[in-house]
């Protein structure tokens, strides 16, 4: 047997690109579902986590799984807007604690999260590098984030121009670095976060400029009475919010009607939910209340049915690579005719020679089963980060 | 050593028929076999191995009649026995030379690959100059190395038959004659019947004795009711 095995050896490793070819083709067919179920039962238990632990999100009505994806894992370009007067609305409830969140911009293509510093604790986001929040300008980056920016505490980070062309828009803002999230494995890993202010500061409704009451600003005063002061469009404004000039940043408008994309609102206990969803059931109502639990369940119920078709699929795609696998080999028996003949006549029985060829088709095969088994438990041991990478 | 009566051979529906009266061999002669293609000297090589089957007659070899022998046993009695060298060599490509060598024992299950074999199969490689190229394949050697690998392999389990099918075919006419001068003097030295198919007639004279085997054999194709007798050329 130990000689059977031994030409075996020999052939299958004196065939390196027919071999390599197979075992290529039968480790794919192999890893193929077992890859994809791995991939997909690690997603949805990635998005089913962080949307269990998220109880309520209220935001503009319109697709509640945007809404999910916006507010849950910072995906969604344009998430519609909502006002800051519904905080206060739910605040007023006394139904739960709020925590506001403005996903709108974002900074060298990671999304800046505007949130309160509740969002934290919420979360369970620690500090591992500088310190949180305190000032206007200030930002604490994901540890993904500061990986791949390459920042750390002290850094700047320049918000991106929503639109290059719109010269009337507001200017980037140069945000300081302040802080570095320890990773999470979550979302959390890949945002910007800033206080709610400072994403005001960026759409333009909050800004800082030269103190056009002193006198060396007078070349750009239009009009000046006892309550309005009139400039033109030379006054300086500032896109670095420092000790220096932070007093000069000012708000204009309602503060009520300053935008959000969402409201994380956790109930103090299941009744208070269940009341503050129902004050949100009416169509005519601006704003919806969704559970992320069950739009992240509707969602993974449509991705299990896909995966299903995926898997059959790739069963199917497997049939023909062995139907192909097994003509190659009898082709190759053909081809080999000779070889077996010599085998014969020196006085190898059919059966010892069936023994050597079941070998050959072994070998392939457990290396196949090999490469195939170490794949997935690569892709097992690292799915969480092939999804982030991927798709989240 | 070799003695064949009244065999009868075809292949199927093929109008070739083999017919030999008789047709003997001495223990340790060295025979070349001659004929016209087609008259049947590669067959009658491999009924006296027991590849082939006759329909009728007996071919006893070193005293076993193989008309009798089943598959199985005829396959152990020509491992055991028969020593076969091809005009192709036949070596397989994807082994080295030792390993083409000692291949007759991984083959099978009736013999067995000792300390010892393997010592004998490094002295034979030596002995034909191969010493140095055991770790190479086939395809590295020149045509005369492969058909010295090929007469090793052969030789390795001691057959006491050597049977040679036009082993010179594709060499030139030195290498030609080493390799007769080979195959002869390990048949001389270990006492084998050498029994070798040629169409080289310049070769005849390093053989004990020479057969024709167009007036040996009858067969259906052009030599119908030639009779059968044996023609015996003694030579050196």
């Amino acid at each position: 047997m130990i000689d059977c095995l031994y030409i075996a050896w020999r052939y299958v490793c004196s065939q390196k690109l027919k071999t390599t070819i197979l075992v290529g083709s039968l480790t794919l067919i192999i890893l193929l579902p077992l890859a994809l179920n791995a991939l997909v039962n690690e997603g949805a238990e990635q998005l089913r986590s962080r949307a269990a632990v998220t109880p309520i999100v209220l935001g503009a009505r319109g697709s509640p799984l945007e809404l999910v994806l916006s507010t849950l894992y910072f995906q969604s370009k344009s998430p519609p807007i909502m006002r800051m007067s519904e905080v206060e609305r739910v605040r007023n409830s006394a139904l739960g604690e709020v925590v506001p969140v403005y996903v709108h911009f974002n900074a060298r293509g990671q999304p800046i999260v505007a949130t309160t510093i509740e969002y934290f604790s919420f979360r369970g986001l620690r500090i591992v590098s500088g310190r949180n929040l305190a000032m206007l300008g200030e930002c604490v980056l994901g540890a993904t984030v500061a990986a791949q920016l390459q920042l750390k505490p002290g850094d700047t980070l320049l918000s991106t121009s929503e639109n290059a062309f719109d010269l009337a828009g507001a200017y980037p803002l140069k945000m300081h670095v302040v802080g570095v999230l320890a990773a999470t494995g979550t979302p959390d890993d890949e945002g910007v976060f800033v206080d709610l202010k400072t994403a005001w500061i960026i759409e333009g409704i909050g800004h800082g400029h030269q103190d056009v009451t002193r006198p060396e600003s007078a070349g750009v005063l239009l009009s000046r009475d006892d309550n309005r002061v009139t400039v033109n469009a030379a006054v300086t404004q500032f896109t670095e919010i420092t000790a220096e000039n932070v007093d000069s940043f000012h708000f204009h408008g309602d503060a009520s009607h300053y935008p959000i994309t969402a409201i994380v609102v956790i109930p103090n206990d299941e009744k208070s939910g269940t009341l503050l969803q129902g004050r949100y059931l009416s169509d005519s109502d601006v704003t919806q209340a969704i559970r992320p639990a069950a739009v992240m369940d509707d969602l993974l119920s449509t991705i299990l049915k896909v995966r299903s078709f995926m898997i059959a699929g790739s069963l199917l795609v497997s049939v023909s690579t062995i139907v192909t696998a097994i003509l190659v080999f009898l082709l190759s028996l053909r081809l080999r005719r000779r070889e077996i003949e010599t085998l014969k006549k020196i006085g190898s029985s059919p059966l010892r020679i069936g023994v050597i060829v079941t070998w050959e088709i072994l070998m392939v095969v457990a290396i196949s089963g090999a490469a195939a088994a170490a794949c997935t438990l690569f892709v097992m041991r690292y799915s969480q980060n092939l999804i982030q990478w991927f798709i989240l | 050593m070799i003695d064949i009566s009244q065999l009868d051979f075809s292949y199927g529906s093929d109008p070739f028929q083999l017919h030999i009266e008789r047709f003997s061999v001495d223990e340790g002669e060295r025979l070349a076999l001659i004929g016209p293609s087609g008259s049947g000297k590669t067959t009658l090589l491999h009924l006296v191995a027991g590849i082939l089957t006759p329909a009728s007659g007996t071919i006893r070899v070193n005293d076993h009649d193989l008309s009798s022998l089943g598959d199985t046993a005829r396959r152990a009695f020509r491992i055991a026995n028969i020593g076969l060298v091809f005009q192709e060599f036949e070596l397989l490509e994807y082994l080295n030379v030792l390993d083409n060598i000692l291949l007759p024992y991984r083959i099978t299950n009736t013999l067995l690959l000792t300390a010892k074999v393997r010592q004998r199969a490094v002295s034979l490689a030596d002995q034909v100059g191969l010493g140095e190229k055991l770790r190479r394949r086939p395809g590295q050697l020149s045509h005369g190395e492969r058909q010295r690998v090929a007469i090793c392999r052969a030789l390795v389990a001691e057959p006491k038959v050597l049977l040679a099918d036009e082993p010179t075919g594709n060499l030139d006419a030195q290498s030609k004659l080493r390799i007769v001068e080979l195959l002869d003097s390990f048949a001389e030295q270990n006492g084998v019947t050498l029994l070798m198919v040629t169409h080289d007639h310049s070769l005849l004279g390093q053989f004990q004795r020479v057969d024709d085997l167009t007036g040996l054999v009858t067969n259906s194709v052009d030599q119908k009711d030639a009779g059968a007798h044996q023609t015996s050329a003694a030579n050196r």
